[in-house]
């Protein structure tokens, strides 16, 4: 049960005079003394209660004190339930008024920061703030990566967006589309799109720098006769010669035909790769073989011989063999 | 947490009738189980914060309405400028030196 105050211990009002106080000590003291009380341990324990009361009340200052709430009544310092840091901690919440913003959205505080610019009566000069970055990746078909050109991207469902790609984009670069992110705060500027740009592989072309390569199959007709023949490029396909007496792996250069850019002013131009891969694609053909063999036997050559006398024309054979 | 019995016994002064009114009229909101009122940190700092009003300042029930409608208010405040203050400190030097900067000095024109 809650303990009596001073006060109520001494019997005596909370505005009583330092007479008043005085008087009802003495009364109590003797009432209560544990010399006129010998063996009463109650009449001791309302002794030392009176003479604590006493301590307290019969001290300007420690009654002050017991007033203001700063001591308890055996005059110990009183704990402060401070509510303070309670409503400031996280236990505050529960006690937010009706139709406070929830913890999690800011977006009410800014807004809130809006609203005091304008009450301040500076219309139009309140809280300013870009809006966010919008992240989006979109992918490419190698060509356009390598021409450069407008590929639609989807913003959000129902708004889109034509996004001018600079030629030669590398795989994984980002471009910023200035004002096309989240709308600002408090008529601040709009945040940006910032696009990850992503190239889809290619059946045969690759890049290498500003440069394209391809591997191109002839016949072979066409290797040993020479030929004009269709090239794929990124801007469509376009006549190339192939010399008479071509072997499978060269490489013809087919100038201009790679990626155009303009890099800090001046403009680069890459070239496209054609490397030829002769295709016999006559196989049990018994009319090529048979020509062949009368060829061979009147034309003995080693591809081989650059590869030195650690290459054995028959090696292979035996190798097959065992 | 502590029950009804710990916090009379915490407060002289706590009357349960009154603390009843005051749990109706959700200026307290403890939390019941089985029964029983319990009361977080917050609850018991709250009631004694009621208790200093409602005597010292000898303010009414409706008055006391209004002044902890206020208070709750200032605290809101205090609690969401605490968050952006955090947001604040989460910044690189450079921005929270801007910041600082574009702070307009007490009484000073922004």
């Amino acid at each position: 049960m809650a303990t009596q105050t001073p006060y109520e211990v001494l019997g005596v009002k909370p505005d009583a005079s330092a007479e008043d106080i005085r008087k009802a000590y003495r009364k109590l003291a003797k009432e209560f003394h544990p010399d006129l009380n010998p063996g009463k341990p109650a009449a001791e324990a309302r002794f030392k209660a009176v003479t604590a009361a006493n301590d307290i009340l019969s001290d300007p200052e420690k009654r002050a004190r017991y007033d203001r709430g700063e001591i308890d009544g055996s005059g110990a310092e009183k704990p402060r339930y401070s509510y303070r840091p309670h409503a400031e901690g996280a236990q505050g919440w529960k006690y937010r008024p009706q139709g406070e913003m929830d913890a999690g959205d800011l977006d009410d505080l800014f807004a809130m920061f809006g609203r005091s610019g304008a009450r301040a009566g500076r219309a139009g000069e309140g809280f300013k703030m870009p809006g966010p970055d919008r992240q989006f990746t979109l992918t490419v078909d190698f060509p356009l990566a390598a021409t450069g050109g407008k590929q639609r991207l989807a913003l959000s469902p129902g708004e889109w967006l034509d996004v001018t790609i600079p030629p030669g984009i590398d795989e994984g670069q980002v471009l910023r589309l200035k004002g096309k992110g989240g709308a600002g705060f408090g008529g601040g500027p709009p945040g940006d799109a910032l696009i990850e740009m992503h190239i889809a592989p290619h059946p045969f072309f690759r890049r290498e720098g500003d440069d394209i390569h391809v591997e191109l199959p002839v016949s072979l007709a066409e290797a040993v006769l020479g030929a004009r023949v269709p090239v794929p490029t990124v801007t469509g396909p376009v006549t190339m010669t192939i010399p008479p007496g071509s072997d499978s792996g060269s490489r013809l250069r087919l100038r201009g035909k790679g990626i155009h850019r303009k890099r800090r002013g001046s403009e680069t131009i890459g070239d496209q790769y054609v490397t030829l891969k002769v295709m016999i694609g006559a196989s049990g053909d018994a009319e090529l073989a048979e020509f062949v063999k009368g060829w061979a036997e009147k034309h003995p050559t080693d591809p081989r011989d650059a590869m030195g006398a650690g290459v054995d024309p028959g090696a292979a054979d035996k190798a097959a063999a065992s | 947490m502590i029950g009804l019995d710990e916090l009379t016994r915490r407060f002289a002064a706590l009357d349960s009738v009154e603390l009843t009114r005051w749990i109706e009229n959700r200026w307290i909101l403890p939390d019941a189980e089985g029964g029983r009122w319990l009361f977080h940190e917050v609850d018991v700092a709250r009631v004694e914060l009621i208790l200093e009003i409602r005597h010292e300042f000898a303010v009414d029930d409706e008055a006391m309405a209004v002044v902890l409608g206020l208070l709750d208010q200032l605290y809101s405040v205090r609690r969401q400028m605490r968050r952006l203050c955090d947001a604040i400190e989460c910044q690189p030097p450079e921005i929270r030196a801007a910041i600082r900067q574009a702070l307009p000095k007490v009484g000073e024109e922004p």
